[in-house]
């Protein structure tokens, strides 16, 4: 008889996941790197709500999980856009190449 | 009771010429020289016909005095000063002389400022003339018909006014129309030699208000007599000073200067203020004041001394003048001084009785010089503009005013010359015309009451006639002396009409008070206590008379037998000397004035603008202390002190403070994305820090 998994490691996990995520937009400089490290945020996000959602034995928190993806898709196809724009201006994808808008 | 219906009319002889110089004011402007002048001449006719009226109700009436109240003009404190109307037989004389002389002279002025040289077809000086002559009538209504000394004054102030506007009439032209201020500066004197007199009336008024605490006439001299055996010195006073006014208005010594020079208005001007009836207000206000004069006989002596002297003096002078205006005018001051020496003596009925006469003749006389001077304007006219004698600027100054510019203007000028004949023999005394009377009423009384007056006005009597003779030889005998003079044209009848009247009135004026008859000592003596019928005296009149006869046939010696021709000097010159410099240049009295009085004044005037206004007030006060202080006050205080180092500071402090901030801040937009990134991460684990840690 499976032993249930207790709530707190899927929040360990996902807060885990999240930290690892947050980490990577901060120190990576490639837009690439930091897009996927803004999917493992959103995604550690998903666990928890997921996690959640069966604990309580609601439906609510798998529903707002369809909607994160949905939001996540939509972001990664304006962000790649935003990609493509910045490397057509600077022949190079460095985000801290784009610092000219500052006091 | 019809006559006291007549009395109620009294107010109208002051409101006849108001209306008639409302009327000019309000529609003149739509009408012609002829309807303006009617217009005025008819609101001084009518004013006579009321004036006349009264007369008659007084002589149907017993001749007391009425007075009419018309309005409350004064109440402060003890002071009630009415406008009443007082009729009585003087001020009814006075009216009818005022308004009958004015209404001619209104006539003649029609067809005189048509005709004046200066008038150029400005309808509107014309009209404001009639306008000026109007208002100098009523006026003039006012003084004679007030109740109250206040009253008197206000038409005394009024009369000279007019004078003032009337003799500065062409104000910005000599008498011979060039461009000049010789006409303002003589109405200037005119206004500032009364205001001299006008003083001397206030201090009277002034001193009867505090005496009487009244000052209508009936109060005045009902207390007269008590107060004059408590105080008598307060009558002298307001007599003396009463003097002062008469002296300015009635142009005496010493203040007769303005007088000649007001000789500048327009002829019928001269004739009417300057000759017939402002120039005797003073006589009138003597006469009025009988009942103070009488109380006091130095103020009498005074006043007859006055009288007798300025008749001498002005008469010396005339002799050597060579204007025609001139000579009459100081022949009026001298004629004045008659008067003013008959009503200081008491005389008050022969005063009155030469007042109306010499308004006949003396009117007469300025009229028919004024018919003489528009002769010898049309003659100029006629002139070819570049004649051959004289060149174009001697015509330029041509005065046609100058006696030695006239000559053999009988022939020319027929009426011109019987009027003025019949003026001059009056004026010199011969009988039977109307200043053989009255003149010799006057010396008849002097030799009884002032013996000293007497030879004083005996001589200047003598004068008199030997002036007029020379005048009247001068300007229409012999043969002209200037080319406009044998081209003089008679005036038309406009002018000629009353010149025929006034010398009728100077032919018949003496039988208002015939000797033995006495009609005007018999209508005068219900308003003038005490006076009395003077004797014919058969010594006097033939002393007089055969000085006059004299006077003129010495005349005749000088300027008659052989008369005078182009630039020939004065024959009168050689006879007299230095004496006739000394009368030809008026005794310096104008000088002696000008350097004693008026450059002191303008000495004052200047050391008050220059050192007093001009250094201390202006330059100290102004500039250096109060602008000074306040230069002070606002730049260094305020400006430097307040405003650039207080109020300064703070805003650029300010300033400066948000700059460093914002420098400070500036740091923290980098333009790195991530730093972002990290301050929102860092600022939401604060915040959920916070949450849960709470």
């Amino acid at each position: 008889m499976a032993q249930t998994i207790p709530l707190s490691w899927y929040l360990a996990i996902s807060a885990l996941l999240f930290a690892m995520g947050a980490l990577g937009v901060l120190i990576r400089r490639n837009p690439l790197i930091i897009f996927m490290s803004v999917e493992l945020m959103l995604n550690s996000a998903n666990l928890a709500f997921v996690a959640f959602a069966r604990s309580f034995g609601v439906l609510t928190g798998q529903i707002f999980v369809f909607f994160v993806m949905t939001v996540s898709a939509a972001e990664v196809a304006v962000g790649l856009a935003l990609i493509i724009i910045i490397f057509r201006n600077k022949h190079s994808i460095d985000v801290d190449l784009m610092n000219s808008l500052k006091g | 009771m019809e006559s006291s219906g007549l009395f109620s009319l009294v107010p109208l002889i002051v409101f006849l010429p108001v209306a008639g110089l409302l009327t000019n004011i309000i529609f003149g402007g739509r009408m012609n020289e002829k309807a303006i002048g009617a217009i005025a001449s008819a609101a001084s006719g009518f004013a006579f016909v009321v004036a006349a009226l009264l007369g008659f109700a007084l002589w149907t009436g017993n001749g007391e005095a009425i007075v009419i109240p018309f309005a409350d003009w004064i109440h402060i404190g003890d002071l009630n000063v009415a406008w009443n109307f007082r009729v009585d037989t003087l001020s009814v004389l006075m009216m009818l002389v005022v308004s009958g002389v004015g209404t001619l002279i209104h006539i003649y002025a029609i067809g005189y400022m048509h005709e004046d040289v200066r008038f150029k077809n400005d309808i509107g000086r014309y009209r404001r003339f009639f306008v000026f002559l109007n208002l100098f009538i009523a006026m003039m209504m006012i003084l004679v018909s007030g109740d109250s000394y206040l009253m008197l004054f206000v038409g005394w102030e009024g009369v000279g006014l007019c004078s003032f506007l009337l003799i500065g009439f062409w104000y910005d032209m000599d008498t011979l129309g060039r461009p000049s201020f010789a006409n303002s500066n003589a109405a200037r004197k005119a206004f500032i030699t009364n205001r001299i007199g006008d003083f001397g009336f206030l201090i009277a008024g002034f001193a009867m208000f505090w005496a009487f605490k009244d000052l209508s006439f009936g109060g005045v001299f009902t207390q007269a007599e008590h107060i004059a055996s408590v105080a008598p010195g307060v009558i002298l006073f307001i007599t003396l000073f009463l003097l002062v006014g008469v002296a300015g208005k009635s142009a005496q010594l010493p203040l007769y200067v303005w007088l000649p020079d007001a000789m500048a208005g327009p002829t019928p001007v001269s004739a009417l203020i300057h000759a017939a009836t402002m120039v005797t207000a003073g006589v009138y206000l003597v006469a009025r004041s009988a009942p103070l004069y009488t109380l006091v006989p130095q103020a009498q002596t005074t006043v007859a001394l006055v009288g007798g002297i300025t008749a001498l003096f002005a008469a010396t002078i005339a002799v050597g003048q060579y204007d025609i205006k001139k000579v009459l005018a100081y022949s009026t001051i001298s004629q004045l001084g008659f008067m003013v020496a008959a009503v200081g003596m008491g005389a008050f009925v022969a005063g009155m009785f030469h007042l109306v006469t010499h308004a006949f003749f003396k009117a007469l006389l300025f009229l028919s010089a004024g018919s003489v001077i528009l002769g010898l304007e049309r003659g100029h006219h006629h002139l070819p503009h570049h004649a051959e004698h004289g060149s174009s600027s001697s015509e330029e100054v041509f005065d046609p005013g100058d006696m030695r510019n006239m000559g053999g203007l009988r022939k020319q000028m027929p009426v011109t010359f019987w009027v003025y004949l019949i003026g001059a023999l009056a004026l010199a005394g011969i009988f039977p015309l109307a200043g053989f009377w009255s003149k010799d009423e006057i010396l008849a009384d002097a030799f009884h009451k002032f013996p000293t007056v007497y030879w004083l006005l005996t001589v200047a009597a003598f004068l008199t006639a030997f002036y007029m003779g020379r005048q009247v030889w001068m300007v229409f005998f012999g043969k002209p002396r200037h080319a406009a003079a044998s081209h003089a044209e008679e005036s038309p009848k406009i002018i000629t009409i009353p010149l025929m009247i006034l010398a009728a009135l100077a032919i018949l004026g003496g039988s208002l008070n015939l000797p033995g008859v006495h009609s005007l000592t018999l209508w005068l003596e219900h308003t003038i206590a005490g006076v009395e019928a003077g004797e014919f005296n058969f010594l006097v009149a033939g002393l007089s008379t055969g000085l006059a006869l004299t006077a003129i046939a010495l005349s005749w010696l000088l300027y008659g037998r052989k008369p005078l021709v182009e630039g020939q000097k004065d024959p009168l010159k050689k006879l007299l000397g230095p004496l006739f410099t000394v009368f030809e240049r008026k005794y310096w009295v104008d000088e002696a004035y000008w350097a004693v009085f008026v450059n002191r004044y303008v000495d004052i005037s200047r050391f008050l603008a220059d050192v007093i206004d001009g250094r201390f007030w202006h330059d100290f006060i102004h500039e250096k202390v109060i602008a000074g202080t306040y230069n002070w006050l606002s730049r260094t205080v305020l400006d430097l002190r307040v405003d650039q180092q207080f109020i300064d500071a703070i805003a650029n402090g300010l300033g400066e403070l948000t700059k460093r901030i914002s420098s400070g801040l500036r740091r923290l937009q980098n333009g790195f994305v991530r730093s972002y990134a990290l301050a929102v991460l860092a600022g939401v684990v604060v915040i959920l820090g916070y949450l849960i840690l709470k």
